[in-house]
């Protein structure tokens, strides 16, 4: 009997570490034979934990396990209470076009045999026959945009590594994955590491750096582990090497690493200070040297546009919009998880179809999009397209693809006030805007909640220093939460005035 | 309580373990830390001479992040998301509720020593809010039921 239980830090939040002990002993004491997998999420988040059985017809799936379900999976599991029937069969399954999720949940993700048999590193052999400006070109072609939220075009950053000379240059892969609402980077490196290796060595051989390293936060202590095994097995199967090879590095709680010039100073043993640009880390980086900093999806994403080809992936998305995005439906939804998806889905059918509203059974009063630099949409923007200009035409960003489900018993004056208050706690200090318009920010909010209307054109003055005035984007996107909640919410800052009169 | 000799030998060892490393300061605080539970004034001079930084330098970083502590915690640390996500889940009067129950506010310490109480920013539980830490260890869908788990 073969069984799997994922080792996602969801699933082990809701309970899969004893399930499996469970399973494990359950078997013992009927004798039983298990073989129980570790695999990585299936992105189900509200099926979790979501253990799967291997049949004859295929893998069939039982969840929300709890342990009084166990002994039940030893029985007849047509009949089982949780049974859901085949996982692939599921329709949020058969919704997806899982490309960069191709094998999260699907494979043991420390099984190096597994990865290969179903397509691992076929990418990587196609790269170590090409030259390195021809990685560059295809990357280039398949149109991929930075997916850590800026979008920047992740080819053009390598050409330009690249082409630069040094004794040295690095590939770092920023999995400091601080935004509320998102975890597809958590879950890449929990349920299939190697993807992300294979993605960072095809890019030491397209830049020529021969060193990397994965700064994942200290808040992931699953990913760290899982990844720390993987660079380990890789190393001995000669996958890491002379030719590229790297380490995993631990954050230490700081929100502003996730900002690439902060975690490069980070990453050399100082303080998480953003830096002015440029110059750009592509040219001085990581010790000072040419340094390609990816997010984890970015580079995870480079071995299937390797392995398929970049007319491939490009064929997919919208615009410029090209390929597949894992949204990350969170908050107060009914069905919320990860759900890879060409772009071009409208935040509605995001939100209503695909997460069937919110988990209070409530309206949805608001969603914000991109963490908590970005902007909460209405339900009257729910016809908005998900893609990167497209939510830029609206005033937001679709950032790194979490989305936040709000219901209507949300303050969004006080959502506002919160984003002032965190980006107070985690300013880095270096710049004005940041550092002291946090706090005033907080201040103002608290005197529109007083009744004082006169803080409104103080708040929107603010906002437009911040937005313009500050070095990176944790000053200078924190604007996008507070003004859209007062563009679109005025009602609930409006409420706050008749209540002080 | 180790003794000053103690604490100078095994962060020796530490500074030793981490030599060759590009930019060690991190992980070798990190692995003070696992060591003695907090990052003691006393090993600030020690590394910082090892790394040749200034113990300015050293005292910066160290303050600069929220996960290096300056003073034990206590037996259990109890970490509860504040982020929007879990608050759109009622993290907040979760986070009330145990506050009251512990007779603490954010990064105290019951008097008895018994418990540390820390806000943090995302688990990256954010379909399963609201989530907690508790010693380490993840917890989704959390509400004050959640304190007896650090009850001794």
């Amino acid at each position: 009997m073969k069984v799997y239980v994922p080792l996602d830090s969801a699933a082990v939040a809701l309970g899969a570490d004893a399930l499996a002990e469970a399973i494990a002993a359950e078997a013992a004491s009927r004798g039983v034979a298990v073989e129980i997998v570790r695999n990585g999420s299936r992105g189900m988040v509200w099926l979790e934990p979501l253990v799967e059985v291997v049949t004859d017809a295929g893998r069939v799936g039982f969840g929300p396990m709890a342990l009084a379900d166990v002994p039940g999976l030893f029985g007849d599991l047509a009949s089982h209470p949780k049974a859901l029937g085949l996982v692939e069969e599921l329709p949020w399954m058969k919704g997806q076009t899982r490309l960069t999720f191709a094998r999260v949940g699907v494979i043991d993700p420390l099984s190096l045999e597994d990865y290969r048999a179903h397509g691992g590193l076929v990418g990587l052999d196609r790269a170590v026959n090409m030259s390195a400006p021809e990685i560059v070109a295809e990357v280039i072609e398949s149109g991929l945009r930075g997916r850590g939220g800026a979008g920047f075009p992740t080819g053009i950053k390598w050409k330009t590594v690249s082409e630069a000379v040094a004794d040295q240059k690095y590939i770092v892969c920023n999995a400091d994955e601080g935004d509320s609402a998102t975890f597809a980077d958590r879950m890449l490196m929990e349920g299939d590491p190697f993807t992300l290796i294979e993605g960072m060595a095809i890019a030491g051989l397209a830049c020529g750096a021969t060193k990397g390293y994965v700064y994942i936060r200290s808040e992931y202590p699953v990913a760290i582990r899982v990844m720390e095994s993987a660079v380990r097995i890789a190393r001995e199967a000669g996958v890491l090497g002379p030719r590229f090879d790297m380490e995993i590095r631990v954050g230490a709680g700081a929100y502003v690493c996730g900002e690439e010039t902060s975690l490069l100073n980070s990453l050399e043993g100082k303080r998480g200070v953003v830096r002015a640009k440029p110059p750009l880390p592509a040219l001085q980086g990581f010790m000072g040297r040419p340094t390609v900093v990816n997010n984890v999806i970015s580079l995870a994403s480079v071995p299937v546009i390797m392995a398929k080809g970049a007319a491939f992936y490009k064929d997919f998305g919208l615009g410029r919009s090209r390929g597949t995005i894992p949204l990350q439906i969170a908050g107060n939804v009914r069905f919320g998880g990860l759900y890879e998806v060409a772009f071009g889905l409208t935040l509605g059918q995001i939100v209503n179809e695909i997460g069937g509203g919110t988990a209070s059974g409530r309206p949805v009063k608001a969603v914000q999009v991109g963490g908590p630099l970005g902007a909460w949409f209405p339900p009257s923007l729910f016809d908005t397209p998900f893609g990167y200009e497209e939510f830029g035409a609206k005033e937001g960003l679709i950032g790194h693809a979490g989305l936040t489900i709000a219901d209507d018993t949300t303050d969004m004056l006080q959502m506002a006030r919160f984003a002032m208050e965190f980006c107070a706690i985690e300013s880095c200090g270096k710049c004005t805007p940041c550092r002291i318009g946090a706090v005033r920010g907080v201040e103002t909010l608290d005197r529109l909640a007083a009744g004082d209307p006169s803080a409104i054109p103080l708040i929107t003055d603010l906002c437009n220093t911040m937005k313009s005035g500050s070095l990176c984007a944790l000053g200078g996107f924190t604007p996008y939460p507070v003004m859209s909640a007062l563009t679109h919410f005025p009602d609930d800052f409006a409420r706050a005035k008749e209540a002080a009169e | 309580m180790l003794d000053s000799h103690d604490q100078t030998d095994r962060i020796a060892q530490i500074l030793d373990a981490h030599r060759g490393l590009e930019g060690p300061l991190l992980p070798i605080l990190h692995a003070v830390q696992e060591a003695f539970g907090f990052i003691p004034e006393t090993a600030i001079p020690q590394i910082a001479k090892a790394l040749s930084l200034t113990k300015a330098e050293v005292h910066g970083v160290v303050s600069f992040y929220h996960d290096y502590r300056s003073a034990p915690a206590g037996r259990h640390v109890l970490k509860l998301c504040r982020a929007e996500a879990c608050q759109t889940m009622g993290a907040d009067a979760v986070a009330d509720r145990i506050k009251t129950a512990l007779g603490i506010d954010w990064h105290e310490t019951t008097a008895d020593g018994r418990v540390t109480l820390e806000p943090v920013f995302c688990l990256g539980l954010c379909a399963c809010g609201p989530a907690a830490m508790v010693d380490g260890r993840l917890v989704g869908r959390v509400d004050e039921s959640v304190v007896a788990q650090v009850a001794k």
